[in-house]
């Protein structure tokens, strides 16, 4: 062969060609298959996830009657990388803002942590019809917007808006713990929206399109077989009585307090009413914003969820508590008497009580509101020696008082319940040392105040448990999801410390109050009404006035607490209230005598007593 | 028809049943680059795919007709052949409409073609027929001059057209002057450029914090002198003596280096410079001393790469085009630039990366046909292969590519004539220089250089540019053997 000195030259070239080969195929399996973005970011460039958004579910109340439903809104997103050069003046007037705002909304998007200029970004939420279609129409002289189609909510009755709650758009933090939502999604943001936000909310569609390097659509990926319809929300049907809810916040206009009303047997709540309200249209749309920081400074605080939130102390409804506490732990029985000399003394220690009739046995006690009664119940338990010491006894009495719901939260199916308080023997020991306080320092639990805390709905529940005579279903207002089961622990009985056989005593002094006692005016024709009438000390103002009951005694079908702040005695106002609603739900009217008491309920305006916080 | 006979003997198939395959695919690769949503027929002439087929029935027929014609015919015209290419490229110059910035197509009627892929052949033609003249050897400035000319003559006209990247194909013929005597150091010489640009481009400005380490890219270069002077040492005296020397020498100053650093900051490139200052000074030294002339050679050579590490720098910032600056950038990940320069490469990496080890399937890649791979059809069009066939589908094509060009190698070296091995190294070194700048600059290791992908590419002309190269080299092989009988 020629030149035979260069013969291994050849092997030179051939292992350069193969060493090129080589490095071509690292650089594919760093591409193809190590590195997994290049997928990701070919998918975002080339399809174009356009999400249908489900019908959000519709909200009935127990009598079938429609309360929420859905309407059209148009939101305008923007898909920054599309953009091309246009009318800003004209695109400006056709949706209706200025251009100073649209520049600052650009900006704001530009500014956002989960900003991509590929995806869609919501520019404005919730065009009217009018401005959509003008829109809709020039859409093609503005590339990179799109119109987003969406629902929003339209009630039927301007009433229960802290029960129903509200939507609003979805922050950053919500998205980044449930990857259902995106930017400029809507989710519940209190009440049932909230709660239920996960069966009503329904499952997103989406339609996946194919789309050019220009941003054209160039038709349906795979012919849209891996295409989603959304699924509609589930249906909820309330056990709320829109009606009957309609009265409550007709007779707590001009008032602060709480209404809350259960149906003892299902645990389901009847109405729920938080006052001073505001219609739940207020919250929707574009109008959201502004209203809602109007309603957040108003001084008496509208946005606070009062049944759930608002923390008074229990005042002499806990006498009823304490009454059967002390029949179960063997203190007193129905006959047990003690006296009251206008009030319970020891020592230097005077609890005063109105002056009556002494001694009285714990009916009775229940029908006059015997403070010195139950201070020397108490007194008898805690320094019982059963018990071994005032601590031990007093945990006791803590165990068998927590039993009826109270210092822990229900759960209720709302999103912001509040748990109330109940002290234990630490707390006391903290305060007091160990062996340092007794029976009489802490005497004022025995009728409710001092320490103990509690909600309007705890105290609602303890009617409920009253009128079931010695059980509860954790309050809730979802009666019924359609195609979905309800939590199983909303059908469960739960039992008090103490026996039934010992509540149907206290139900007689509740009786009692009603028909010759403190309670008088909660008096029905025709219907045996329970009930007891408390008294929350207030440091700042009048004392709130509280009131709960239960009827008809037998079969009760419906258990009531209602409190109205700074409203005094407990029979003035709370008590009537309590017993109107009692009536409308039970007879479906108001007897013409008792008409009066109505308008007067309906038009008596408390606010000015209000002292501002 | 004994001829006949005879040609389908001793025609070479492994090389024909790749062409036809690297066609075939190609073919299909330009239908799913090019589809069209709303003309989805393969065989619909208006669209590219069906164009291709036309330019590939076309090829077959040159092909076929190529093998007809006695071999001796090249060896005969082929300063023929070459003048006619070299008088196409002059009044391309003059004739080509301006598109997109370059005036590299003659246009007739409706047919346009690129005479720079027609020169690439008449070029290796032209050298094969020079250096294979009786008692040529590629050792002197006079038998280098002509071989030069030829080469870079038809390189020059090509880059008046303005079509940088055809011009560089030519260089790819120094491989095989390689082949044919040139010493290897030359070729070494140019990597060593092109690895010193990369690292002082790349890392000239790095300085990495707290190390003391001056320049990274300086101190990167300054090892690699070094390395390179032991073994260009190591290779021309074959002593290993000098070598461990300079070794100790180097190891002594690197513990110096590091050990100053413990109390006063020093920049660690102060004694890299010292380290190469002492090193040409010696080999000087010895070079007289020993009277090797080859010590001078390499301090030269030192002398040389540092001032080019030096002048580098300058080049990347003054003599380069600001966009020929940001493609280098690009491919060397120093600038992102997805919009712009880089929009390319990354939309290519994107579009090859997303087909995964098994490819999104024939037709389904949305990358390439949603037009976000620019050139999909023409330069990019491997980018349709990665994304369609994924991994596998890949290494299949690009193993093709690697058999046809061992197999030409193979072809070349059992050539009987020095015309047939150097036109066979010439093709093999075309195809190779086309395959590891378009694949690399696909996959983002090399710049952003506009040539074709051989057989695979959208276009008449090169698809029947590199089908007569490759042709010829074939009838030369089956030449060889009538030769015999
Ligand atoms: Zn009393």
């Amino acid at each position: 062969m020629v030149n035979d000195d260069l013969q291994g030259r050849k092997t030179v070239i051939g292992g350069m060609i193969i060493f090129v080969f080589v490095i071509f195929v690292f650089q594919l399996i760093n591409l193809q298959i190590l590195n997994t973005s290049y997928k990701e970011n070919a998918d975002s460039n080339a399809f174009l996830k356009r999400i249908q958004y489900p019908a959000r579910g519709l909200i009935y109340d127990r009598t079938g009657k429609l309360l929420v439903y859905n309407k059209p809104a148009y939101d305008v997103m923007v898909v920054i990388k599309e953009v091309e050069p246009f009318d800003t003046a004209d695109f400006c007037n056709t949706v209706n803002i200025d251009k100073n705002l649209f520049v600052r909304l650009i900006k704001k998007i530009k500014a956002d942590k989960g900003y991509s200029p590929y995806t869609p970004q919501l520019l404005l939420s919730q065009l009217s019809v009018e401005e959509f279609a003008v829109l809709q129409e020039k859409l093609f002289k503005f590339p990179g917007f799109y119109i987003q189609n969406r629902t929003l909510r339209e009630y039927t009755y301007p009433c229960a808006a802290h029960a129903l709650g509200s939507i609003g758009e979805v922050s950053q933090n919500d998205i980044d713990k449930d990857n259902y939502y995106t930017q400029g999604d809507y989710a519940g943001k209190s009440g049932v929206e909230k709660f239920y936000e996960n069966d009503l909310r329904g499952d997103k569609g989406v339609e996946i399109l194919l789309r050019d390097a220009r941003g054209r659509i160039k038709g349906k990926y795979e012919k849209g077989a891996l295409d989603k319809s959304p699924v509609s929300g589930k249906n909820l049907t309330l056990s709320l009585d829109i009606d009957l809810q309609m009265y409550g916040e007709q007779l707590m206009k001009g008032k602060i307090g709480s209404v809350v009303a259960i149906e003892p047997s299902t645990g389901e709540i009847l109405a729920l009413v938080s006052s001073p309200t505001y219609s739940p249209s207020d919250l929707v749309g574009r109008q959201r914003s502004k209203n809602f920081t109007r309603l957040n400074t108003d001084p008496y605080k509208p946005l606070l969820d009062r049944p759930l939130m608002a923390r008074y102390p229990p005042g002499s409804t806990f006498k009823v508590v304490n009454s059967l506490i002390f029949q179960q732990e063997g203190i007193i029985t129905p006959e047990t008497k003690f006296p009251c000399h206008c009030g319970f003394s020891a020592g230097h220690l005077h609890v005063g009580c109105h002056c009556h009739a002494s001694p009285l046995d714990m009916r009775e006690s229940l029908q006059h509101s015997c403070n010195a009664y139950y201070c020397q119940g108490l007194r008898n338990m805690l320094d019982n020696d059963k018990y071994g010491t005032t601590e031990k006894a007093f945990n006791v009495w803590k165990k068998d008082i927590v039993s009826f719901g109270f210092g822990y939260k229900l759960g209720v199916d709302f999103p912001n319940e509040n748990r109330g308080y109940i002290p234990n023997a630490d707390v006391y020991n903290k305060i007091y040392g160990h062996g340092g306080w007794h029976a009489l320092t802490i005497i004022s639990i025995a009728i409710g105040q001092g320490e103990v805390i509690s909600t309007p709905m705890q105290t609602a529940n303890l009617a409920a448990i009253m009128a079931n005579r010695g059980y509860y279903y954790p309050p809730h207002i979802v009666k019924n999801i359609k195609g979905a089961k309800l939590d199983p622990k909303f059908t469960q009985k739960k039992f008090t410390a103490v026996d039934p056989k010992y509540f149907e005593a206290t139900v007689d002094g509740m009786e009692m109050a009603v028909l010759g006692g403190t309670a008088t005016i909660a008096k029905i024709d025709s219907i045996r009404v329970c009930g007891k009438t408390g008294t929350a000390q207030n440091p700042h103002g009048k004392d709130h006035s509280i009131f709960m009951a239960f009827a008809p005694r037998d079969k009760p079908r419906i258990a009531i607490a209602v409190f109205v702040e700074n409203a005094g005695f407990g029979a003035t106002w709370a008590g009537p209230i309590a017993s109107l609603m009692m009536e409308r739900y039970l007879k479906g009217h108001i007897s013409p005598n008792r008409k009066y008491l109505e308008d007067r309920m309906s038009n008596t305006n408390l606010m000015p007593f209000v002292t501002k916080r | 028809m004994s001829r006949n006979v005879s040609l389908a003997k001793s025609i070479d198939w492994p090389t024909i049943v790749i062409y036809l395959l690297l066609v075939l695919m190609g073919w299909i690769s330009v239908y799913g680059a090019s589809y069209d949503f709303d003309h989805p027929s393969i065989f619909d002439f208006s669209q590219r795919a069906g164009k291709q087929l036309l330019w590939i029935a076309c090829s077959f027929l040159l092909g076929a007709s190529l093998l007809m014609i006695d071999s001796r015919i090249y060896d005969v015209f082929a300063y023929f052949i070459f003048a006619g290419a070299v008088f196409l490229l002059i009044i391309t110059i003059f004739l080509a409409p301006d598109i997109k910035g370059s005036r590299s197509w003659l246009v007739f009627g409706p047919v346009s073609i690129q005479p720079a892929e027609l020169g690439k052949f008449a070029t290796g033609l032209a050298l094969a027929k020079y250096m294979s003249q009786y008692n040529y050897k590629l050792k002197g400035f006079k038998n280098y001059l002509p071989v030069l000319f030829i080469i870079l003559f038809p390189m020059l006209l090509v880059l008046l057209q303005k079509e940088t990247g055809s011009a560089l194909v030519f260089l790819a013929f120094f491989l095989m002057l390689y082949r044919e005597g040139m010493p290897g150091v030359l070729l070494y010489l140019a990597l060593c450029c092109i690895v010193l640009f990369i690292v002082i481009v790349r890392f000239g400005d790095v300085f990495l914090q707290g190390a003391n380490i001056g320049s990274l890219g300086f101190l990167v270069s300054q090892i690699f002198i070094l390395i390179t002077e032991l073994g260009f040492i190591l290779v021309f005296e074959k002593n290993t003596k000098p070598v461990l020397l300079f070794l100790k020498a180097y190891g002594i100053i690197a513990v110096i280096a590091i050990g100053l650093n413990f109390f006063i900051k020093v920049d660690y490139t102060y004694f890299g410079y010292f380290a190469i200052a002492a090193s040409i000074i010696y080999l000087f030294w010895i070079s007289i001393r020993q009277r090797r002339k080859n010590y001078t050679f390499v301090a030269i050579f030192m002398i040389f790469s540092i001032a080019y590490c030096f002048s580098a720098d300058y080049i990347f910032d003054n003599v380069l085009e600001p966009h020929q600056e940001t493609r280098i950038k690009v491919v060397l990940a120093m600038e992102d630039d997805p919009t712009g320069a880089g929009y390319n490469v990354n939309q290519s990496k994107i579009a090859i990366g997303s087909g995964q080890f098994l490819g999104k399937g024939f037709l389904n890649g949305t990358q390439t046909k949603l037009k976000y791979v620019p050139e999909q059809d023409t330069d990019f069009i491997f980018c349709t292969v990665g994304e369609e066939h994924g991994f596998w589908g890949s290494v299949l094509v690009l193993g093709l590519y690697v058999g046809l060009m061992l197999r030409l190698l193979f072809i070349a070296e059992r050539q009987r004539e020095p015309f047939g091995r150097i036109y066979g190294y010439c093709v093999t070194s075309v195809l190779f220089f086309h395959f590891a700048i378009n694949i690399g600059m696909v996959l983002g290791l090399a710049p952003v250089i506009g040539i074709p992908l051989p057989f695979f590419s959208y276009g008449g002309s090169s698809l029947w540019g590199f089908t007569i190269m490759l042709f010829i080299m074939l009838r030369l092989d089956v030449g060889r053997l009538e030769q015999m009988h």
